[in-house]
């Protein structure tokens, strides 16, 4: 019983900062009162939440409508890309090695965790050459490329556990390096394809740093930019900053809530031992 | 000695023969597929690295690049600068109280869910579920539940709540308060970051044999004492990687702050990673900024580096 009274106890220190972000967001402009923050509100009101998602001209500032929908466009094609990409790799290095493939991994490996402050100057001035400077496309392809290492390692250690029979079998039946993968490994390959595509929508959509370097222009800026800014500025109320918080986090939440169990692996996989 | 060799002597011919059916198509296009990939690396983590470092040593401190070679000048100007210094206090002091309270909190919620209770996925969902938020809500959420109020309004916040159940001696500024400052980001990291540990020794603890604590207790063993002498150091490697993981998002931990709390006052919950932002993205300070992030890199690398090499050697030796 005790025990169950510890677990029970951190589940609401874990769940308070979510009960205060959706007990703020339900309630009308009248309740809303610093003072008040742990009531329950008298009457529900969706009120902030549509102003948090369409702004207010009146009080001159823009609602993160667009800005959701900036996100989707960019976590989507990112995502599928980043899969794409992952498991040709993931593939090669797995079942297809070579002389120096090993220590090729092991540089895309250490992509994986460096502060990206390192490469954020030249990064602008190459992405500015490119075109691409500004534009979700920008962020699109910034995504990808810094999205190889991690994807890369999941694939390749799901391939490794897939016997090297397996591929022998396809090659003397007379299949190509392509062709092996095509109707041998993207068939058996669902779940990796599921762990690498809940990380990586995850990772982008929840991205910051990226969004605020490439994307200089509010019209074209991921979600998590926008909330920080509806956040640090002083005439949004605070009760819509907290229901522009809760749909900032609202995709995540529900990827998380539907497939947790890929959503976990994932995790384990970031730690290199999966 | 491998089988190729070995063949290689008894009949070099036969070998080459073999050999140049296995550098076939298939090679090639091996190479060429992860070729791109390898490109992209290349140029966007190791060129853009080498140019950071560069502009790290020139005189560039404005919009206009200037590459006029200063030397570590950049360097000794940094270290003699209060703010860096008192960032790199704040990543200490942030990376040891991160890292402690999210281990010990996430091997206490593992132990107390391995003991085969009822609902414990719902309890595991619970504590995990932070990790699927960005850094920016989290911030956002916190600031408003770590800001104290004012004396003449009234308190706000957890402060507030602290007030409620009696333990209103609790009540500080967090975040607003300078000898605080840093310390109250680490609340919030460790709300969202704690379940990942959690999930971490879970995994580890599933996969040690019952047998070896039934033997412990038919040894004689209390509770405690199989978690000691044997759960605990069969644990290590997975407390090690939790220290790599935890370790190297500390080292970097940018949104956060600027969601939360920004430099603060007196620069008391200011970070690396944002005086870098800040100096290069508004102050156009380009060389100062590629300086802080070589430092920055060098301290993820210091952690990093040592590890990847373990894991990968111990992987082939498998």
């Amino acid at each position: 019983m005790a025990l169950y009274a510890l677990l029970a106890a951190f589940a609401i220190l874990y769940l308070l900062p979510i009960y205060v972000l959706a007990l703020t967001g339900l309630k009308s402009y009248a309740e809303v009162n610093l003072y008040r923050m742990w009531d329950w509100p008298a009457h529900v009101s969706l009120d902030s939440f549509v102003k948090a998602w369409v702004g207010s001209e009146a009080q001159g500032f823009r609602g993160l409508d667009n800005n959701f929908w900036n996100s989707v466009r960019l976590a989507v094609p990112a995502t599928l890309l980043s899969a794409a990409l992952g498991s040709l790799n993931g593939y090669v290095l797995a079942k297809w090695r070579f002389r120096g493939s090993d220590a090729i991994f092991t540089l895309l490996l250490f992509g994986m965790f460096i502060p990206y402050q390192s490469i954020l100057i030249p990064l602008v001035q190459v992405l500015n050459r490119m075109g691409l400077y500004g534009s979700l496309q920008g962020l699109i392809f910034v995504h990808v490329v810094y999205g190889i290492p991690i994807t890369t390692l999941i694939f390749r250690n799901y391939y490794a556990t897939v016997p090297n029979e397996l591929v022998e079998a396809a090659t003397i039946d007379g299949s190509g390096i392509l062709g092996i993968f095509r109707y041998v490994m993207v068939p058996i390959s669902l779940p990796a394809f599921a762990v690498v595509a809940i990380w990586q929508f995850t990772s982008i959509w929840n991205d910051f740093l990226f969004g605020v370097i490439v994307t200089p222009r509010p019209a074209v800026q991921p979600i998590t930019v926008a909330l920080n800014n509806l956040a640090g500025s002083y005439i949004v109320e605070w009760n819509v900053q907290m229901a522009g918080a809760l749909l900032a986090a609202l995709p995540t939440m529900l990827l998380y809530i539907v497939l947790g169990r890929y959503f976990m692996r994932g995790l384990l996989a970031g730690s290199l031992k999966a | 000695m491998s089988e190729r060799v070995r063949a290689q002597i008894a009949s070099p011919a036969a070998s080459r023969v073999r050999r140049r059916r296995v550098v076939t198509a298939d090679r090639l296009i091996a190479v060429l597929l992860i070729a791109p990939s390898a490109a992209a690396i290349a140029v966007f983590v190791y060129g853009f690295i080498g140019f950071t470092a560069f502009a790290s040593f020139t005189k560039w401190d404005n919009l206009s690049p200037d590459f006029t070679w200063v030397g570590w000048k950049n360097y000794a100007a940094l270290f003699n600068t209060v703010r860096f210094q008192i960032d790199l206090g704040n990543t200490v002091t942030f990376t040891l109280l991160f890292l402690a309270i999210c281990l010990s909190v996430g091997f206490a919620l593992a132990v107390l869910l391995d003991r085969g209770i009822r609902g414990e996925s719902f309890f595991r969902s619970i504590y995990l579920f932070p990790l699927a938020l960005s850094f920016i809500v989290t911030g956002v959420v916190w600031r408003w539940l770590l800001n104290p109020g004012s004396v003449q309004l009234g308190t706000t916040g957890v402060n507030l709540l602290l007030e409620r159940i009696g333990l209103g001696v609790l009540k500080t500024g967090w975040y607003t308060d300078p000898r605080i400052g840093i310390k109250a980001v680490v609340i919030a990291a460790v709300w969202q970051m704690s379940g990942y540990v959690m999930a971490m020794y879970l995994a580890g603890l599933r996969g040690i044999p019952e047998e070896l604590r039934e033997a412990a207790r038919v040894d004689g063993a209390n509770d405690l004492q199989v978690y000691r002498s044997i759960i605990v150091p069969l644990l290590h490697p997975i407390t090690l990687g939790a220290i790599i993981i935890l370790g190297h998002i500390s080292l970097k931990i940018f949104d956060l702050v600027v969601a939360m709390t920004g430099p603060g006052p007196g620069f008391s919950s200011d970070v690396p990673a944002f005086f870098m932002f800040d100096t290069t993205f508004r102050g156009n300070n380009f060389a100062q900024g590629a300086g802080i992030a070589m430092i920055l890199l060098l301290m993820v690398a210091v952690l990093i580096v040592p590890y990847l090499v373990y894991s990968l050697r111990t992987e082939t030796q498998r």
